[in-house]
């Protein structure tokens, strides 16, 4: 019997979506080890959003006070590790986004816990539970086994889907004593940047553009500019001189995985799918039927990409 | 796989360096460069920070006095790079503008050039090619007369690597004619004398980031500090540098023959036609077993080539050879694989097509094949056949193709 | 206000390299493969390095590993690094015991500042420095990134984008996080993880090559510095990634928009 802790994630008084998939890992993770769920909340007025995390058959854990109302891992480590230890967690887990990434460690280390990045499913029996995870930029499925009483762990959003509020559960408020004057961390500032692109490795939806753009990146922007998504492109693109390097995705460029990767006038050489192969979908639209890439699209379409996603932005935003 | 054994991990080292050089400072630019027919100057700047240029020159000279291993990494992965605008400038700038001057320049010669060439601040031409003596180097015609303490010298170049920029040339003129290969001399020219004249670049089938240009001289006076070597002694330092010159341009073509079959397999592992990879037909596999093991033969060779050479051990014979059997083996392989891409094949975006056309000129520049061949099939018979009469003057002047002792 | 910044240096496999797992799924196939530094922690150098070039001091690269991680150590020392240290260890690692021997590290250097890459490129695990940030007690400071872009006159004039502050006892780091730019300043010492956009690494000349064969490399058996060096994250098996299949074709863009808007809900 395993308990498992799932740290929430919170931005602005509202609950990021990706908690709700890091919630279902935490599911399945009690469901085979018969332990009980329970979720860390931390933040500062954040007590509303309690409430609708039992619905996911979860003890809320509220850990309330001003000291936690920016994500420092300083500040929320001791309190994640309080937690875990009162709920006597075998696993702790959380979403791998910006914050879980960046608290989680620092809490395993205070758990003295060895931990698990990225992880995209669970194996092995019952209660010994092992974690599937990417390595050497996702050429590699590694299973691996976390051998301290405490397991931490983050998981890829994409890999599990959403929780559904169908359960009940309930709110304990914890007590925070973190010294807000001994912390040696400051958050100066946090600005939000909604006009520039995502980052690559970081976006949700990529749009890219290879040979078959012939330079002109216009649709391709366009259409990332309507889905809030990254531009990538092939390193023939880049050697071409059409687009920037950092824009490269590909074995010796960036390595993605989006949740929706486009693929437009890219014919797919292996360099490429190297680097995009990790994406939850893949569209491709190229004009040539045998292009390579149509054998690991999800969503093929034969086409030309100048009509093709002009059209798709129609679609999405229709004038 | 035969491992290489020639670098230590300072090479290894320089090697990734040279790598990021390339993917940083040239990767981006080269194919502007192909429309602009020249690489910047700011490249040759960039290339001596970071150390790419000469760097054998001793550390007297503003170089850092290191072995020839290190030129040899900078010239392979140039060559695998397939930038042949930096590739073949450069070569021509280290391994032997600097080399001349180098080894036969006096001491003030050696301190005004070596330390600005190393730093890319000065880039050198070889001035020895004439619209009608390329291979035949002994009929050049590019005279310098004595007119008191200098030299006047009057001619044209042609096919000049780095002409449209360089800045020192050593140039083979004749300070005696009527005495055959005697009657030459070098020079190393400023450029920026006046007399001395750009022509175009010239248009080119392949190398089009290279600018092989045409150079005049017009009643340019040199002093006569600026003679490089002996009055009348250039042919002979010209023949002690062959063996260089060509092991450079053989390490060139066993670099581009890896790289282009490397790529090549990667290919048609993955293109598809009739069901299946092009790597699955029977007629690909055995194509690319044989060019794969001429191009480990010619690895093994040039890598032998290299150590004789460092040990002052390489002579002309095994020199040609290298640079006749490489030079064919390069053209081979580019013009073998590039049938494997098919219409890409043809397609200037595909890296083949460019290692196509610049593959062309090796099997004349820096050494004709057929040179080479007298080279080598004239060792065979040395002192196995009576000496032939000494060459009458009048078929030099009949315009016969007299055979060469030894040409370039 | 001198610094005394610490980096790390690992070697991984150069990721132009095939990587292929073995048969027996216990490893990955090492024959034919080229190493090279971790290119995070080239950042890492390069940010120490213009550290030290903005307001002196000294930077120590340390590495992990077997014999051949010296070359690492050269090559952030050939970049213009001052000293290294080589712990040496031919076992496998995690980051509990990375961390745990960096700290040992670190209580003998004392620097002002640890920078690391924010992840290792072979086993991404992205870790070890926020343990050894709470190993040593002290503020962390992940994925460091930079406002200006690296097309820009400040990267071009290498300037840092960890900020010193006036007395020499903070230092400000951007972060590209979720949503946003997170500014945070920490008080010295600190441990900080890079990011992608914090800097071009700058490649190391062919003089800098030639110094750091003088440069003092200093060398710890690991099993000297009372560490636990049992991992707690172990390998039990590695897989090739299962094949993506071929999905399905879609006549037009209508068909497509269904497919994503209803079915996949991607759009």
């Amino acid at each position: 019997m395993s308990n498992v802790l799932i740290v929430a994630e919170q931005h602005q008084g509202a609950l990021r979506k990706a908690t709700l998939h890091a919630v279902a890992a935490g599911r399945e993770l009690a469901q085979r080890t018969g332990g009980k769920l329970h979720v860390a909340l931390l933040g500062a007025g954040v007590k509303g959003l309690a409430a609708g995390l039992t619905r996911h058959g979860a003890e809320v854990h509220v850990a309330d006070a001003a000291v936690l109302e920016k994500p420092v891992a300083e500040a929320h480590a001791p309190v994640v590790v309080a937690i875990a230890k009162a709920t006597r967690a075998t696993f702790v887990g959380a979403a791998a986004t910006a914050y879980g990434k960046d608290l989680l460690p620092r809490a395993a280390a205070l758990l003295d816990a060895g931990m698990a990045t990225e992880v995209l499913s669970f194996g092995g029996d019952g209660a010994q539970v092992t974690f599937r995870r990417p390595m050497w930029a996702g050429n590699v499925l590694a299973e691996v086994e976390i051998a301290s009483a405490v397991k931490v762990f983050t998981v890829r959003p994409t890999e599990f889907a959403a929780s559904a509020p169908d359960a009940a559960g309930s709110v304990v408020d914890e007590p925070v004593s973190v010294d807000a004057g001994g912390l040696q961390t400051r958050h100066v500032s946090f600005e939000e940047v909604k006009s520039a692109r995502p980052e690559l490795t970081e976006a949700r939806v990529i749009v890219s553009g290879g040979r078959g753009t012939k330079g002109d990146f216009k649709p391709i922007e366009a259409l990332a500019d309507l889905l809030g998504a990254a531009v990538g492109a092939t390193r023939a693109a880049v050697d071409a001189g059409w687009v920037p390097n950092d824009m490269q995705v590909g074995q010796t460029g960036k390595v993605v995985a989006p949740e929706l990767y486009i693929a437009a006038g890219i014919s797919g050489a292996i360099q490429h799918l190297a680097g995009m192969k990790g994406s939850k979908i893949i569209v491709a639209v190229n004009k040539d039927e045998e292009a390579p890439v149509f054998q690991i699209a999800d969503y093929g379409l034969v086409g030309d990409l100048f009509k093709v996603l002009p059209e798709l932005g129609q679609k999405l935003a229709p004038k | 796989m035969i491992q290489r054994t020639l670098f230590r991990e300072e090479h290894e080292l320089f090697r990734a360096t040279v790598r990021k050089f390339i993917d940083r400072e040239i990767r981006p630019y080269h194919h502007q460069w192909e429309k602009d027919g020249v690489v910047p100057r700011e490249l040759w700047l960039k290339a001596g920070e970071a150390g790419l240029l000469c760097c054998t020159i001793p550390e007297e000279y503003g170089g850092l006095g290191l072995d020839y291993l290190f030129d040899v990494v900078v010239f392979e992965e140039l060559a695998r790079s397939g930038f042949t605008g930096p590739g073949s400038g450069f070569m021509v700038h280290a391994d032997l503008v600097a080399t001349y001057i180098r080894s036969f320049g006096t001491e003030e010669q050696k301190q005004t050039w070596l330390p600005r060439m190393v730093k890319g601040e000065a880039i050198g031409a070889l001035g020895m090619t004439e619209p009608h003596a390329g291979s035949d180097l002994k009929n050049v015609r590019t005279r310098a007369v004595i007119d008191g303490d200098s030299y006047v010298i009057n001619g044209q170049k042609v096919f000049i690597s780095n002409g449209q920029l360089c800045d020192v040339i050593v140039l083979a003129t004749k300070t005696a004619t009527d005495v055959g290969a005697s009657g030459i001399t070098l020079f190393l020219v400023d450029a920026s004398l006046p007399g001395f004249k750009r022509g175009r670049a010239l248009p080119k089938l392949g190398m089009k980031a290279q600018d092989t240009s045409e150079l005049f001289f017009e009643d340019l006076r040199v002093p006569a500090s600026a003679m490089l070597g002996q009055e009348g002694g250039g042919f002979g330092i010209m023949m002690t540098k062959l063996a260089q010159e060509r092991l450079a341009q053989t390490i060139r073509s066993a670099a581009v023959a890896e790289e282009v079959i490397s790529y090549t397999v990667d290919y048609v592992a993955q293109r598809e036609a009739f069901g299946k990879t092009i790597g699955d037909f029977q007629n690909t596999q055995f194509k690319l077993a044989e060019l794969k093991t001429e191009v480990v033969i010619g690895r093994v060779f040039t890598d032998r080539c290299i150590q004789l050479f460092m040990d002052g051990q390489l002579d002309a014979v095994d020199a040609a050879m290298a640079k006749m059997w490489l030079s064919n083996l390069h053209c081979k392989v580019v013009d073998e694989c590039l049938q494997f891409f098919g219409g890409w094949g043809y397609m200037w975006e595909y890296p083949i097509a460019r290692a196509y056309v610049d593959a062309r000129v090796v099997k004349i520049a820096g050494g004709a094949i057929e040179v080479m061949k007298h080279i080598i099939g004239r060792s065979l018979f040395e002192g196995k056949i009576a000496k032939k009469p000494a060459k009458s003057r009048s078929s030099a002047q009949n315009g016969k193709q007299v055979m060469p002792e030894s040409g370039t | 206000m001198a610094l005394k910044v610490l980096v790390t240096a690992k070697r991984v496999e150069d990721p132009e390299s095939k990587i292929k797992v073995r048969p027996d799924g216990g490893g990955i196939v090492t024959d034919g493969v080229n190493y090279k530094m971790n290119p995070f922690d080239e950042i890492a150098v390069e940010e120490a390095l213009r550290l030290k070039e903005k307001h002196g001091g000294e930077v120590v690269v340390a590495s992990i590993g077997g014999d051949r991680s010296v070359t690492e150590i050269r090559a952030a020392l050939a970049m213009g690094a001052d000293r290294g240290v080589l712990v040496k260890h031919d076992g496998p690692l995690d980051p509990v015991v990375v961390s745990a021997l960096l700290a040992k590290v670190c209580e003998a250097e004392k620097p002002d500042l640890v920078i690391l890459g924010k992840q290792s490129i072979d086993d991404d695990q992205n870790q070890a420095g926020q343990y050894l940030a709470a190993r040593l007690g002290r503020p962390q400071a992940t994925f460091a990134s930079k406002k200006e872009s690296l097309e820009s006159e400040a990267e071009a004039k290498k300037e840092p984008g960890l900020r010193l502050g006036a007395d020499g006892k903070t230092i400000q780091v951007v972060r590209e996080i979720d949503g946003g730019i997170e500014t945070l300043e920490l008080r010295l010492p600190a441990v900080v993880t890079t990011d992608l956009r914090l800097n071009k690494p700058r490649f190391a000349s062919l003089p800098g090559i030639m110094k750091a064969k003088k440069k003092p490399v200093q060398e710890i058996a690991a099993t000297s510095l009372g560490v636990d060096l049992t991992p707690k994250v172990v390998l039990k098996k590695l897989a090739e990634p299962p094949a993506r299949k071929g999905g399905v074709r879609v006549a037009d863009v209508e068909e497509l928009w269904k497919k994503l808007h209803d079915e996949a809900k991607a759009l």
